[in-house]
């Protein structure tokens, strides 16, 4: 049979979607499913693997089955997933031994500043390009070892893996405990903290370091390239690309060249600039991180803004405080006024990320008066998104040298027209959406199928990119300068709320 | 003529009895008091609870009248969240026919213009998000009008503003392509709009099949129309699935 799609799995923070695209990059069928996102503790975020790969399980061979297609006519599948999200289980049943850790989940707190005042701490960034902060997994997988009695000891022994979400997908799809690849891909593996940046292999000082067995990791592959067939879900189509979430997306955006950047915006929202084969250090809170890497090909780095709130705000003022029913609506609830009032909401609900990190810092509403509407709560939600982004861009040029002059969007959250407006007034620069807003999944589509020849070169996916939308700055200079201050004095009101050694 | 619907009627009892206390009725409670067996009450309460006429209370699990009933008149689809929906599959659309895409909603006896994709062949354009277009002379008004008895009657019998010389301006022959646009599931206008372009648009449906958008793609009218003036088969077929891809995220079952 003629293989005519590729498979794309995108496992994210809130659902998992398989995405069925075809030679055009043009979405064919589209199967999601939420999971259950457990809070056991202020600060704890928790899924369970195991339902993961169930709705995988689902998901797979029902987006073949809405359109007829026969897995024999899949020519390969990718994954991209939630990134640093930590998953720890058992080699032999298969299990896993806790809830995976969420990457938003802040219980390492204390470990890290723990880590922190080490005399070697200086090596994680040196080797890894990344802060040593609870964002990353190598302080997780520390914590579940020290919370489960034995669990190092079987760690040692191999019996007990640890992986990323695409690690805990692939091995389940190519066998599980009956022979399942155990792999994860060298952006996923950037985000441990236990990768050398340069060499892309396990570092066994950082291993050491943080105190974990080598023989639960995963082997470190290109991000491109066959894993294995899958046994499962959707038996003998060739697993053939694994990125992270954010790496797909600059790869979907066929952002491949030095100097090109995409943001996405969902839960949280990322700024990625492609900086060539060479990993460049950030002096402004950016993180160092690899970008993709093609078969044997050198890898390609990136520079990367994380803003951790941002449609989890939109999720906030929904689920929350019950203003809206559905996350769109804020647009609806947003226009119904002129402005934000005078009303600023800073979302540090986990501390503030880039260009900050300041993991002390929690949100703050202001400006609130007598006059202030849910409309003008609706602005200020979507506001805070452009200001965030706004603050990443500025950071991004400063390392970089370069200045922004067109932004390349995608995400749920480029279904908000008012907010896209907005991003391009506050960045001063026109904001731009390609054809498929789903680029993550576009990104691990394109990696599978350039793995297995699907797609010949970067070139011929790069005509595949098509704008879809455009949008022109279009607000004052003054009134951008006036609106930026008061943003900057809202951020400084943040900072420092929580009390070293009080509890939360 | 067949006898009334035994569980519409048990519906409309539930609803009645929702309506009548202040507070929220567990299963368990309106079944009793209805007489119904637990898993007939849980069942509508289901289908109910999916078109928003009824919510559950998340904490205690009992039930009570959605705020969807207060405003049955009014549109029941945000304008952003029907645009939220659709952005794929009109992206997809416009990917695959090489045309601009537009998803337009009804508004005071116009079409706005909810959502945008550019051509795909990266020429300048700029975003019509917000426009007003004229019901008679667009394919998205067309479909808007067939599917919606009472706007199509309160247009004028006469006097149909002419855009070009091709608008169709009197409302027999405006009747005649509305019932056409029924049967064939599609509408087009042929440089009715603008001349030297055409459009071809089909019915976004929600729960129970209720028509509560339309999209469309818009283009040259030599490469809508290709053949004799009339709408390219393949186009408007794939302008049909993208809008019954939407359809069933939305809900809108077999349609």
């Amino acid at each position: 049979m003629v293989a005519h799609y590729v498979m794309s799995v995108d496992q994210g923070t809130t659902s998992t979607r398989c995405i069925l695209f075809d030679r055009g990059g043009r979405l064919v069928s589209v199967t999601q499913r939420e999971h259950k996102q457990y809070f056991p503790k202020p600060g704890w975020v928790e899924h369970d693997a195991a339902e993961i790969w169930r709705n995988l399980e689902h998901l797979a061979p029902e987006a073949l089955h809405r359109v007829g297609v026969d897995p024999r006519q899949v020519a390969a599948l990718g994954i991209t997933n939630q990134r640093e999200t930590t998953v720890l289980w058992d080699r032999h049943t298969g299990n896993p031994v806790a809830r995976a850790i969420v990457w938003q989940d802040t219980r390492t707190d204390a470990l890290v500043a723990e880590f922190a005042q080490r005399p070697d701490a200086a090596i994680v960034q040196e080797r890894s390009g990344l802060p040593l902060a609870t964002y990353f997994s190598a302080p997780r997988i520390r914590w579940l070892l020290d919370h489960t009695p034995g669990l190092y000891e079987q760690a040692e022994r191999g019996e007990v893996l640890f992986g990323t979400i695409e690690s805990w997908l692939i091995w389940n799809l190519t066998g599980g405990p009956d022979g399942g690849e155990h792999v994860t891909d060298v952006t996923n593996a950037s985000r441990t903290l236990l990768m050398d940046i340069h060499t892309l292999r396990w570092d066994p000082e950082l291993l050491d370091f943080f105190g974990i067995p080598a023989a639960m990791l995963p082997e470190i592959r290109s991000s491109a390239e066959i894993y294995g067939r899958a046994e499962r879900a959707v038996p003998g189509v060739r697993i053939a690309a694994a990125l992270g979430d954010q790496q797909a997306a600059l790869f979907g955006q066929t952002c491949f060249a030095r100097g090109e950047a995409k943001c996405t915006y969902g839960t949280g929202s990322f700024l990625l600039l492609n900086t060539g084969d060479t990993p460049v250090r950030s002096t402004h809170g950016l993180l160092t991180t690899v970008a993709y890497r093609i078969g044997e090909e050198p890898a390609a780095y990136a520079l990367e803004g994380s803003i951790a709130v941002t449609g989890s705000l939109v999720q906030w003022f929904r689920d929350s405080l019950g203003l809206i029913s559905t996350a769109p609506e804020i647009e609806t609830l947003a226009r119904t006024v002129e402005d934000n009032g005078g009303c600023y909401i800073v979302p540090a609900f986990s501390g503030l990320y880039a260009p900050y990190w300041r993991s002390e810092a929690r949100g703050v509403i202001v400006g609130l008066t007598s006059y202030i509407t849910k409309g003008h709560l609706a602005r200020a939600v979507l506001e805070a998104t452009g200001w965030q982004t706004r603050e990443v861009v500025e950071a991004m040029n400063a390392d970089s040298g370069l200045a922004l002059t067109t932004l390349k969007v995608d995400g749920g959250m480029t279904a908000d027209n008012l907010l896209m407006q907005f991003v391009a007034d506050v960045l001063a620069a026109p904001v731009v959406r390609p054809m498929v807003a789903e680029t993550v999944s576009l990104g691990a589509a394109y990696a599978a199928g350039l793995a297995v020849g699907y797609w010949p070169d970067l070139e011929g996916l790069r005509r595949n990119w098509h704008r879809a939308a455009l949008w022109n700055p279009s607000m004052d200079d003054e009134r951008r300068m006036s609106e930026y201050a008061n943003w900057k004095r809202a951020v400084e009101r943040t900072f420092g709320w929580l009390q070293p050694g009080a509890p939360e | 003529m067949p006898g009334p619907v035994q569980s519409i009627e048990r519906a409309a009892a539930i609803l009645r009895l929702l309506a009548r206390g202040s507070g929220r009725l567990g299963v368990g409670e309106i079944a009793a008091s209805l007489g119904l067996a637990k898993g007939t009450a849980h069942g509508i309460l289901r289908t109910l609870q999916g078109v928003g006429f009824v919510e559950q209370d998340k904490a205690s699990g009992k039930y009570q009248l959605g705020a969807t009933l207060l405003h049955l008149g009014t549109s029941y689809l945000d304008v952003n969240e029907l645009r939220s929906r659709a952005i794929n599959w009109a992206d997809a659309l416009a990917a695959r026919s090489g045309e601009a895409v537009w998803i337009g909603t009804p508004l005071d006896g116009k079409v706005l213009i909810v959502h945008h994709v550019f051509r795909p062949d990266d020429s300048l354009q700029s975003l019509d998000v917000g426009a007003l277009l004229p019901l008679h002379a667009t394919a998205l008004g067309k479909v808007l009008l067939a599917y919606d008895a009472q706007a199509a009657a309160a247009l004028p019998e006469s006097g149909l503003e002419p855009l070009t010389r091709r608008t169709l301006v009197s409302a027999a022959a405006l009747k005649r392509e509305l019932a056409k646009v029924r049967e064939l599931g599609f509408a087009a206008d042929v440089e009715e709009a603008t001349l030297g372009q055409a459009s071809i648009a089909a019915p976004i449906r929600g729960y129970g099949g209720l028509v509560v958008g339309a999209i469309s793609i818009t283009g040259a009218v030599d490469r809508l129309c290709p053949a004799s003036g009339r709408p390219d088969p393949v186009l408007a077929g794939s302008v049909q699935n993208a809008a019954q891809m939407i359809s069933r995220d939305l809900g809108a079952g077999r349609w």
